[in-house]
């Protein structure tokens, strides 16, 4: 390196290739490029039209469900319709929503390198999602599915006469796309840190990711099997879960629950990685006890792995395993507990913008609060009894996945444009699309709270009556809902034609992805950065953030 | 160019980097692996806890002889493979591709005794369904997990020999740096294929038969 020559790195390297952007414009050099920037929009393209295929299923499902009575589609079509919202949303817009996007634009920015490890396996971890998706599209195309997401058996082997194959198939395929994103970012944090990148340096998002993969590698095979015996099962007629033979539909269950409970966790560590670099940038503080934080992500990950009964405690289980179950399910609420603390904590006495990332941000706290200590009520036993299988549990887990992930997807979103577009988005539009996101979540899902407490069971397509205004309450707010999304799309997309442009770091924040030029170039720095600072110093320590300055103290590159 | 530049990929700058990120990143897949067995060795384990004596019965029906033929082949093989890993290392040409060709061959040799022995066991009525052989309760599920755990063992196994035959048909044309660290990781990968029979060996031939 020529690194004596240059005194002054400087701020914006200027390429001469132009950035990731321009260097190639053909549809193949993006099918075919390795550049994580560019697999990162891929994923971003695939996983926008995934969403919006499970949205509209749901939509059709809201707009029935205004009367008691089924009117407009059959008991069948309704079930399949509720299946392929769940299957979609979950393994192809969930899962790889913040990790596959987000992770793999801003992994290698934060860590100041060049590419993820493995760029080759990167690129075919998103043909493997798309032939998963495919596969799953196929099924519904043919006809559809009528197991629920969960493919419970002997329903899903032995009596459903829908296309549980393909979805199985699809699902399988696309996990290993999860596993290969999991070995790249784990491998990618541990061998391509830059210089002076110490473990206790990283931004708390790529230690998120660190966390989401150690999920991804060790929770997605189980599914991968499980599906794999189902399809034995059901087409090749090997009984292993056939009580007949003396097999045992538990034992799928428990196989089922061990990945997808911790695959809850796949869609909300990244989401708490996402508000933690937005809240610490627009209350310019440092975080609140990064040490901790850093056990906390770790901590869910770890205790995730062990909680998985906590959705069996009425299957006939033993009462000794739901009780272990139960407690183990309230010990893994301390380290969420303790994020949610430590963004409040950093917030005390902060600086505080309430641009568009922000107000997502803040939405996100409150929304996962309330999915969280709802899923308390749920790790209890007697409680759980009551509620199971109830709107209760349909209103906790899209309070955490929707209030949670999916509000921290667009707060990633609006934080990193400039940086991925290089252009600003208008804001005032961006606001108010956040607050209706907001108002339209919480109409829709809170009622369902006081419908599952007072006993409407999930999955059904009539209901009594006296439900009816709760579930005109949430088809109402499912339409606000609905606006919510389409309008970032709309204000986004004018802005990559008529957005102002961003510069290098609009926010001001501290990270290394804010230290390239918007868009980055293709190897993301002209020379590689040099780490010589904790992630989030905004202020001087011991000293609050400067009212009304919008300039970091030190980024990350720049020594105390 | 020299033999290392052109081991060397994107994103590395240096080879021994390079070659401890591919290692790193085997073992992490391979973890992954563990666990997508472990899902059917679990299965295993609560069925055999379940039905022990059909799961004795069954066992005892299985080809010990193919079985225990197959397992000296397959951890020949995995010698072979460490003689080539081991040989490309030390930039020994010949050795390494003659250890990734007897790799290779041994392998055929174990799909061989696999399909014969899989003969047998359809001629004697030890596939699940209608017309399966043994009364007992628990004998169907242990064969539904035997050909399971065999057939994705045998699909890993094949999955090896055709990353292998590229190496070797690389490495007798000469693309294949000997320092790449594509070897190094193929015979992880092809030592877990190994050591997952060794799981796999006892508890589908030797139950039943003390």
């Amino acid at each position: 390196m020529s690194g004596a020559t240059i005194l002054v790195r400087p701020l914006t390297p200027v390429p001469e290739s132009g950035n990731y952007l321009t260097a190639g414009r053909t549809i193949w050099s993006w099918l075919t490029s390795t550049d994580h920037k560019r697999i990162a929009i891929l994923y971003a393209i695939s996983i926008t039209v995934f969403f919006f295929i499970g949205a509209a299923a749901i939509a059709v499902i809201r707009f029935e469900l205004l009367t008691p009575t089924g009117q407009y589609i059959s008991d069948d079509t309704y079930n399949k319709l509720f299946t392929l919202h769940g299957v979609v949303m979950v393994w192809f817009f969930l899962i790889p929503s913040i990790p596959n996007t987000f992770g793999n634009f801003l992994l290698p920015l934060m860590i100041g390198a060049p590419d993820v490890a493995f760029p080759r396996l990167n690129l075919f971890s998103w043909y493997l999602n798309i032939a998963g998706g495919l596969f799953t599209l196929y099924a519904v195309i043919a006809g559809g599915v009528d197991t629920g997401w969960t493919f419970y058996t002997p329903f899903s082997t032995m009596f459903s006469n829908s296309h549980v194959l393909a979805a199985a198939a699809g699902v399988f395929v696309a996990g290993f796309s999860s596993i290969a994103t999991g070995v790249n970012f784990i491998a990618t944090i541990h061998m391509l840190r830059t210089e002076g990148m110490s473990w206790m340096r990283l931004p708390l998002f790529v230690w998120s990711l660190y966390a989401t993969s150690l999920v991804l590698i060790l929770a997605t095979p189980v599914l991968a099997v499980t599906l794999l015996l189902i399809v034995a099962e059901r087409w090749l007629g090997l009984p292993i879960f056939d009580p007949a033979h003396g097999g045992d539909p538990l034992l799928f269950q428990h196989l089922f629950w061990f990945y997808s409970h911790p695959a809850v966790y796949i869609m909300i560590l990244p989401a708490m990685g996402v508000v933690t670099e937005v809240i610490t940038c627009f209350a310019r503080r440092r975080v609140f006890g990064y040490d901790f934080m850093v056990y906390a992500l770790v901590a869910i990950a770890g205790i995730g792995f062990f909680v998985w009964g906590h959705h069996m405690f009425v299957s006939g289980q033993s009462p000794y395993a739901s009780l272990v179950f139960s407690f183990l399910s309230f010990v893994v609420a301390v380290p969420s507990a303790i994020k949610v603390f430590n963004w409040t904590a950093t917030l005390y006495r902060g600086s505080i913008s309430f641009e568009a990332p922000m107000l997502y941000a803040l939405g996100f706290i409150g929304l996962f609060t309330i999915g969280g200590s709802t899923g308390l009520f749920l790790a209890s036993i007697p409680v759980d009894i009551q509620v199971h299988d109830t709107y209760f549990v349909i209103a906790h887990f899209h309070y955490i996945m929707v209030g949670g992930s999916v509000s921290a997807f667009f707060a990633a979103l609006h934080y990193w444009w400039p940086k991925i577009t290089g252009k600003l988005y208008d804001e005032a539009w961006a606001r108010f699309a956040a607050i209706l996101m907001f108002f339209g979540f919480n109409f829709t899902f809170f009622p369902q709270f006081v419908l599952g407490y007072l006993g409407n069971p999930r999955r059904y397509h009539v209901y009594p009556p006296q439900f009816q205004v709760f579930h005109v309450m949430s088809s109402t707010g499912a339409s606000v809902l609905a606006a919510a999304y389409l309008l970032p799309p709309i204000y986004l997309i004018w802005s990559m034609r008529w957005g102002r442009a961003a510069g290098d770091n609009p926010w001001g924040a501290t990270g290394l992805e804010w230290r390239t030029s918007s868009p980055p170039p293709l190897h993301n720095f002209l020379n590689p950065p040099k780490v010589e600072q904790q992630p989030y110093a905004y202020h001087p320590e011991g000293r609050g953030p400067v009212p009304g300055s919008r300039t970091p103290y030190r980024t990350q590159d720049q020594p105390s | 160019m020299s033999e290392a530049a052109g081991a060397l990929r994107e994103p590395w700058h240096s080879l021994s980097r390079q070659r401890e990120a591919a290692a790193f990143g085997i073992w992490l897949f391979l973890a992954s692996e563990l666990l997508f067995f472990g899902g059917m060795l679990l299965c295993y384990a609560v069925c055999r806890y379940s039905h022990p004596q059909g799961f004795l019965e069954a066992a005892r029906q299985t080809n010990i002889v193919f079985g225990t033929v197959n397992t000296l082949t397959l951890l020949t093989s995995s010698f072979c493979m460490a003689i080539a890993s081991e040989a490309g290392k030390s930039g020994l040409r010949r050795l390494a591709i003659g250890g990734l060709a007897g790799t290779l061959m041994l392998g055929f040799v174990f799909l061989v005794i696999k399909g014969l022995e899989y003969r047998d066991d359809i001629s004697q009525h030890l596939v699940p369904g209608a017309h399966f052989a043994l009364p007992q309760l628990g004998a169907q599920l242990f064969f539904s997990l035997y050909w399971m755990m065999t057939g994705v063992h045998a699909l890993h196994l094949t999955v090896g020999m055709i990353i292998i035959a590229r190496l070797v048909l690389v490495g007798i044309r000469r693309e294949l740096p000997l320092t790449s660290p594509e070897i190094q990781v193929t015979a992880l990968y092809w030592h877990l294929v190994d050591i997952i029979w060794i799981i796999l060996y006892p508890l589908l031939y030797l139950g039943g038969r003390a």
